[in-house]
């Protein structure tokens, strides 16, 4: 059953703007340590909303890609698994081509919603 | 949570009264009593204590009786008595770094604890790499700390407690079981070790003290340049261009990443820095590969940060948010990794 709107991104980035705007300055002003721990929270808030946005399209594509490296189906975590393992014992490495294609579009993915400032 | 909180300071400043008229000789005033940081497992307290007019300005270190910390932490890190000797060694070699004065006893019932002098100075690396008060020191900083870690080096293994010899094999296989242990699949640290593994450089012959912890955050800094090195309880002996490399790590830069010294300078002027104050020479492919292990070695620590607070050991927010920076040192080992070595 479909929600009604706000929809789950919307909703964070509502609480993440209120907190962040309105919360955070008051308590800087009677509870700095507070202040730091709810800055905390508002950028957990922000990795979520993005994760919310951004998250269903990138586990759709990095499945579709180690089922291509792996040329076999199974759930993500168990071609990660595996993939993992071949990782672990050397039966891959960074010579691999499409690999490094892989892992660059996977981690180009993740720290677009945990970090997309970080360089 | 306040009424806990005032008890434990009451608890503490009682006990470090009794410790330090024992220590001065003199009845003691404990003033400015206050719990730096930590969490419930490592703390750090600063106070000053007044004995026959004379005002000392202490910190004291502290880690309750059992409390919260990890298997992996209690594998890691030194206790506080070890610090506290690895600490007196140190400062006894003529390191910047604090003054240890004398250890708790258990009596005192506040556990592992000792007590050194507090130097003055601030490590809160944003400021330090943006606000005016500090612009001189900047330019000093990376300088300094190759000056210092070449001290640290230097100290003579015969004047340490009993500590844990880590080579690269060991630092390998130790992140190895701590990604079996977290039990999620992680194909890019998997990928950074298996690298590191068929590159690892030769234990020495003769290993040195290793701060292990040695990066911005852990070193005070006044308007004139560095004041003194902290955190000493990941210190173990090993390869010194571990600590070289550590300090380089991308997350120790604080956004300033076009100056690997953390976040100060280049690789070369701490290199240069090193070598003119005693340290050996610094192989750059060795200094490449601790900077990889480096960075992996955070990834790992930050999923650690984030299983304390999944396992129940500890309920932190602030803990659980590190998980999620875990992707940020990936980001950084595809780089490092494509600039070879």
């Amino acid at each position: 059953m479909a929600q009604d709107r706000p929809t789950a991104a919307e909703l964070l980035a509502a609480i993440a703007d209120f907190l962040r705007e309105e919360a955070t300055p008051a308590l800087d002003r009677t509870e700095p340590r507070l202040g730091f721990q709810m800055r905390v929270a508002v950028n957990s808030l922000a990795i979520l909303e993005r994760e919310v946005r951004l998250g269903p399209a990138a586990d759709a594509r990095e499945h579709e890609r180690l089922v291509g490296l792996l040329g076999r189906e199974a759930t993500l975590d168990e071609l990660n698994r595996k993939l993992a393992r071949q990782l672990r014992t050397g039966e891959r490495d960074e010579s691999d081509a499409a690999l490094m294609t892989h892992l660059e579009a996977t981690v180009a993915d993740k720290i677009a919603i945990a970090n997309p400032k970080w360089r | 949570m306040s009424v806990h909180t005032s008890t434990e300071t009451e608890t503490v400043a009682r006990v470090l009264g009794e410790a330090t008229r024992r220590q001065f000789g003199g009845p003691a005033t404990i003033e400015a009593l206050s719990r730096q940081s930590g969490g419930a497992s490592r703390q750090t307290w600063s106070f000053d204590a007044v004995v026959n007019g004379e005002r000392h300005a202490l910190i004291l270190r502290r880690d309750p009786p059992a409390q919260g910390k990890t298997e992996r932490e209690r594998a890691i890190a030194v206790d506080r008595a070890t610090e506290f000797r690895v600490l007196r060694a140190a400062h006894a070699a003529g390191v910047l770094a604090p003054e240890p004065l004398f250890e708790l006893t258990p009596q005192d019932g506040l556990g592992d604890a000792y007590v050194m002098r507090r130097v003055g100075g601030i490590a809160i690396a944003r400021k330090l790499l943006r606000d005016p008060p500090y612009e001189a020191a900047r330019g000093r900083i990376a300088g300094q700390l190759g000056g210092i870690l070449a001290r640290i080096h230097a100290t003579d293994p015969a004047t340490l407690p009993p500590l844990v010899r880590r080579e690269a094999a060991d630092h390998i296989a130790e992140l190895r079981r701590s990604l079996d242990a977290l039990g999620q699949p992680q194909p890019v640290f998997e990928l950074a070790l298996s690298w590191l593994d068929r590159r690892k450089p030769a234990p020495l012959d003769r290993p040195v003290l290793v701060h292990g912890d040695y990066r911005t955050g852990n070193y005070l800094v006044d308007e004139t340049g560095v004041t003194t090195i902290l955190d000493w309880e990941l210190a173990h002996l090993g390869d010194p261009v571990e600590d070289l490399g550590w300090l380089c790590v991308k997350s120790w830069r604080f956004g300033a990443i076009d100056r690997p010294a953390g976040g100060f300078g280049s690789r070369e002027e701490l290199w240069a820095a090193y070598e003119r104050a005693g340290g050996g020479t610094v192989d750059p492919v060795r200094a490449h590969w601790w900077e990889v292990f480096g960075t992996v070695h955070w990834g790992i620590i930050c999923l650690n940060q984030a299983w304390k607070h999944l396992s129940g050991s500890i309920r932190s927010m602030e803990h659980a948010s590190i998980g999620r920076r875990a992707v940020e040192t990936e980001v950084d080992l595809l780089q490092l990794l494509k600039q070879g070595a």
